[in-house]
C-alpha cells in the first residue's frame, strides 16, 4: 500500500453568517468527514469560520489563462449591465 | 476513596513524594470529606484536564502526519485551557491565596486528583487516540451532567467544556474507527491498546462521598447514570470499529484519593521543574 | 497539476508576456505559463521556508512541558501548532507549481533539503523561548512581511495568513524577556545567556551576504524576492537594538554603534565559517533534529496507511450500498 498519498482538498470558509464562502487554503486527508474535522482544527482555529466547505481539488474545473480574453473581456464593454449606464431626471432619489 | 484498590497501593515507589507524604487513602479520603467537596470535585475535574493536556502537548510536533499534529495541538489546548478554569474556581473556593499556577506547579503527584487513566503515557498513537476517546465518552457525560448543575460557577465552567469536549469526542472516535477497521497492523495495535487501558476505566465511574457531600452543595452527578450511558456509546463505536470490548479485566483504582501510577511522579517532574527551580519568581 | 507544456517556438513569446507580468508588478497564478527556472527557484525557496516550519517546531516543543506557567504552556502550544500550520499552507502553496508535498517533505527527511539554519541550535533554558520568539520571529516577520508581496499568486496569499498570524509570535516572545529582565537574578541571567546564544545565529536568519548569495539576482529580478537579504538584516538589526535597550539587555556585538550618516546601526563581522557549517549539516542539532521529524514519520506511517485503507473500505460500502 502507498504511504502517504492522502488525497488534496480545498477548503472554504463563511466568516459569518449570509457572508460568501472563501478559499481559504488546501490540505490532505483521506476523505470528505476527516478533511472536515482537518480544516477545522487548520483554517478555523481562530474563530475564523461559522461554516466549512470541503471539496476534493480533482473535482474543481479552473479556467485556462489562455482563455483570459475570450471568457474575461467581452464583460468589460457591457456598461449597460451597471446601473451607471442609465440617466435618471435631476432630483429623483429612489436610484 | 472507601474502599483501597488491593496490591497495588502497596507497590514502592508508586509516585514522587508519596513515601514522604505516608498517607494511607483513608485517610486521603478522611482529609477530602473535612474539606470543601466543591474543591475536591474541581481537583478531580481539572487534574483530569491538566494532565491529559499534558500528555498530549508532549506529541506536538511528533504526530503522524501534519493535520493531525495541529488537532492534537489544538485538543491539548482545549484540555490545559479547562484546567486552568477549574483550578482557578477551586483556589477561590478552597480560599487559601493558591490560583491555577499555584495549584498546577506546587502539589505533588499525591495531592493530584486526576484518574490513572489520563496520566498513562502516549505510546504509539493507537494508544493516545483510545485513551482520548474513553476519556472524551466519559468527559462529554460527566460535563453535560454538570453543565446542569445549580451551582453557577461549576455550571458555567462545565458548559463551556462541553462543546469542547464533544468536538474532541468526534475526532478521537473517529481515529478509533479508522484504526480499527483500517489494516491488520491498525486493527490489531487499537485492540491492544483498548485492551491495556480498560483497566483503567472503572475508576471514573466510582462514587464515593466526595460525589454524595457535591450533589449536597448544587453540583450532583449521577456516575451509574453516566456509565450506563458511557457502555452504550463506547460499545456502539467499538462494534462499529470491530474491536472486542475487553472482558474480565481486574480493575485499578486510587487516583481520586492520590494514589496514582508510577507514571504521573515523571509527568509532574518535567512539568514542574522550572517553576519550582525559582520559586516566587514571575513568568 | 501538470506543468503547461512548452512549445519551443512559442517560447521567446511566452516568456516576452511572462516578464512583461512580472514587470507590471502583477502576480503569476499556478496556471500561467512560467519559464521552467522560475518555478524551480520557487519550488525551492518555498520548499525550504515550508520545511523551516516543520522543523522549527522542535527547538520550541522541547519547551512546552516544562513551560512555568499555565498561561505560558497555552501560549507555546499555540505558536508551535501555528507553526505546523504555516509549514502546511506553504507546502500547499508548492503543491500549485506541480509537486506532491510528501515527495518535498522525503526531501526533508532523507537531509537533500535545506531549512533555516537557526534551528539547529539547542534551546538550553526557557528564556530561549522568549528570545526566539523576539529575536528569530522578529527575523522571520522581517522576512515574511516582504514575502508577502512576491510575484508569486500562491505564495503572497499564504503570506499574508501567515504575517497575520505570527504578530502574536514576536510579541510574546518579547513579553517573555521583559518578564524575566525585570525578574529574579537568576532570570535575567537566563535571559542574557539565551541572547548570547541567539543573537549571531538570527542575523544569520538572512542568508548569506548580498556578494555570495547566487540566487538572488535573478529571484530579485523576477520579484519573488523583493529585498537583499543584507537590506533585511539591517531593517532587523535597526528594530532590534532598540528593543534590547528597552529592557537592558546587552546585545553581544562590541561593534554594534549607531550610524549617524546613514540612520542604521552597524554591526560586526558575522562568523559566515559558522553559518556554512551548519547548513552542510554540522551544526550542534542537525542530527537530531532530521532524527526526530524521521521518527515522527516513520512511527506514523501505519497511521496513515490504516486512514487510507479506512476510506476505501468505506468508500467501497457505500457503492455496494447504493448498487
Amino acid at each position: 500500500m502507498s504511504d502517504s498519498h492522502w488525497p488534496l482538498w480545498e477548503v472554504f470558509t463563511q466568516g459569518a453568517q449570509g457572508e460568501p464562502f472563501e478559499h481559504a487554503g488546501s490540505l490532505h486527508a483521506t476523505d470528505a468527514e476527516h478533511a472536515l474535522q482537518n480544516a477545522r482544527d487548520v483554517y478555523a482555529r481562530r474563530g475564523e469560520a461559522v461554516n466549512l466547505w470541503v471539496v476534493p481539488s480533482t473535482a474543481i474545473t479552473a479556467s485556462a489563462p489562455s482563455d483570459a480574453g475570450p471568457f474575461f473581456d467581452p464583460g468589460n464593454d457591457k456598461a449597460y449591465r451597471h446601473p451607471q449606464f442609465y440617466k435618471v431626471p435631476r432630483g429623483v432619489k429612489v436610484f | 476513596m472507601t474502599a483501597k484498590a488491593a496490591g497495588h497501593d502497596d507497590e514502592p515507589g508508586i509516585a514522587a513524594g508519596e513515601a514522604a507524604a505516608g498517607t494511607r487513602p483513608v485517610a486521603g479520603a478522611r482529609r477530602a470529606a473535612l474539606g470543601d467537596p466543591l474543591v475536591e470535585l474541581l481537583f478531580r475535574l481539572g487534574d483530569d484536564r491538566l494532565i491529559l493536556g499534558h500528555r498530549l502537548s508532549e506529541l506536538t510536533g511528533h504526530g503522524p502526519i501534519l493535520e493531525e499534529d495541529i488537532a492534537t495541538a489544538n485538543m491539548a489546548l482545549d484540555l490545559i485551557g479547562q484546567a486552568a478554569s477549574m483550578l482557578k474556581l477551586a483556589g477561590e473556593l478552597e480560599g487559601k491565596g493558591r490560583d491555577e499556577d499555584a495549584l498546577a506547579y506546587f502539589r505533588d503527584a499525591v495531592q493530584f486528583r486526576n484518574c490513572l487513566l489520563v496520566e498513562q503515557p502516549n505510546g504509539d498513537f493507537a494508544q493516545t487516540m483510545a485513551r482520548q476517546f474513553l476519556f472524551d465518552a466519559y468527559s462529554v457525560l460527566l460535563l453535560d451532567e454538570l453543565s446542569r448543575a445549580s451551582h453557577a460557577g461549576i455550571a458555567a465552567v462545565a458548559a463551556k467544556s462541553l462543546k469542547e469536549a464533544k468536538y474532541h469526542l468526534r475526532h478521537s472516535s473517529e481515529w478509533v474507527l479508522r484504526l480499527g477497521d483500517g489494516t491488520d497492523e491498525s486493527h490489531a495495535r487499537m485492540q491492544r491498546a483498548i485492551g491495556a487501558l480498560w483497566r483503567f476505566t472503572g475508576e471514573l465511574f466510582v462514587a464515593d462521598e466526595v460525589e454524595a457531600a457535591a450533589a449536597a452543595k448544587g453540583a450532583a452527578v449521577d456516575l451509574s447514570g453516566v456509565q450506563a450511558r458511557w457502555d452504550t456509546m463506547v460499545d456502539d463505536v467499538l462494534a462499529r470499529a470491530t474491536l472486542r470490548r475487553p472482558t474480565d479485566t481486574a480493575m485499578q483504582r486510587g487516583g481520586r484519593s492520590g494514589r496514582h501510577t508510577e507514571h504521573l511522579g515523571h509527568l509532574l517532574a518535567t512539568m514542574q521543574i522550572v517553576a519550582r527551580s525559582h520559586p516566587g519568581a514571575t513568568w | 497539476m501538470e506543468p503547461t507544456p512548452n512549445a519551443p517556438a512559442d517560447e521567446t513569446a511566452l516568456n516576452a508576456a511572462f516578464e512583461a507580468k512580472i514587470a507590471a508588478g502583477d502576480s503569476i497564478e499556478p496556471k500561467d505559463w512560467m519559464p521552467e527556472r522560475y518555478r524551480k527557484q520557487l519550488t525551492r525557496m518555498m520548499s525550504q521556508h515550508a520545511h523551516s516550519e516543520i522543523v522549527g517546531m522542535l527547538p520550541e516543543g522541547n519547551w512546552i512541558t516544562r513551560a512555568p506557567s499555565l498561561r505560558r504552556k497555552m501560549s507555546l502550544i499555540a505558536k508551535v501548532q501555528d507553526e505546523a500550520g504555516h509549514g502546511l499552507y506553504i507546502y500547499c502553496g508548492t503543491e500549485t507549481l506541480g509537486v506532491d508535498r510528501f515527495d518535498l517533505y522525503n526531501q526533508l527527511l532523507d537531509g537533500s533539503a535545506k531549512y533555516s539554519s537557526i534551528f539547529n541550535y539547542p534551546t538550553l533554558s526557557w528564556a530561549d523561548m522568549g528570545v526566539i520568539g523576539w529575536l528569530v520571529d522578529g527575523a522571520a516577520i522581517v522576512n515574511q512581511t516582504v514575502l508577502a508581496k512576491t510575484s508569486y499568486g500562491p505564495y503572497a496569499r499564504a503570506m499574508v495568513r501567515i504575517c497575520k498570524e505570527e504578530n502574536f509570535h514576536k510579541r510574546q516572545g518579547y513579553e517573555i524577556c521583559a518578564t524575566l529582565a525585570a525578574g529574579t537574578p537568576a532570570q535575567r541571567e537566563m535571559l542574557q545567556d539565551a541572547v548570547n546564544r541567539f543573537w549571531w545565529p538570527a542575523l544569520m536568519m538572512f542568508g548569506p551576504s548580498d556578494k555570495d548569495s547566487p540566487n538572488s539576482a535573478e529571484l530579485l529580478r523576477w520579484r519573488v524576492k523583493r529585498k537583499t537579504n543584507d537590506e533585511l538584516r539591517q531593517r532587523f538589526v535597526n528594530l532590534t537594538v532598540p528593543q534590547a535597550q528597552a529592557i537592558g539587555i546587552t546585545l553581544p556585538d562590541p561593534d554594534l554603534r549607531y550610524n549617524e550618516a546613514t540612520k542604521n546601526w552597524d554591526f560586526g563581522e558575522i562568523d559566515w565559517a559558522e553559518f556554512f557549517e551548519v547548513i552542510k549539516g554540522n551544526g550542534p542539532c542537525n542530527k537530531e533534529r532530521l532524527a526526530a521529524r524521521n521518527k515522527a514519520h516513520d512511527d506514523g506511517r501505519w497511521v496513515r496507511e490504516a486512514a487510507t485503507a479506512y476510506a476505501e473500505k468505506q468508500a467501497k460500502k457505500r457503492q455496494t450500498e447504493a448498487a
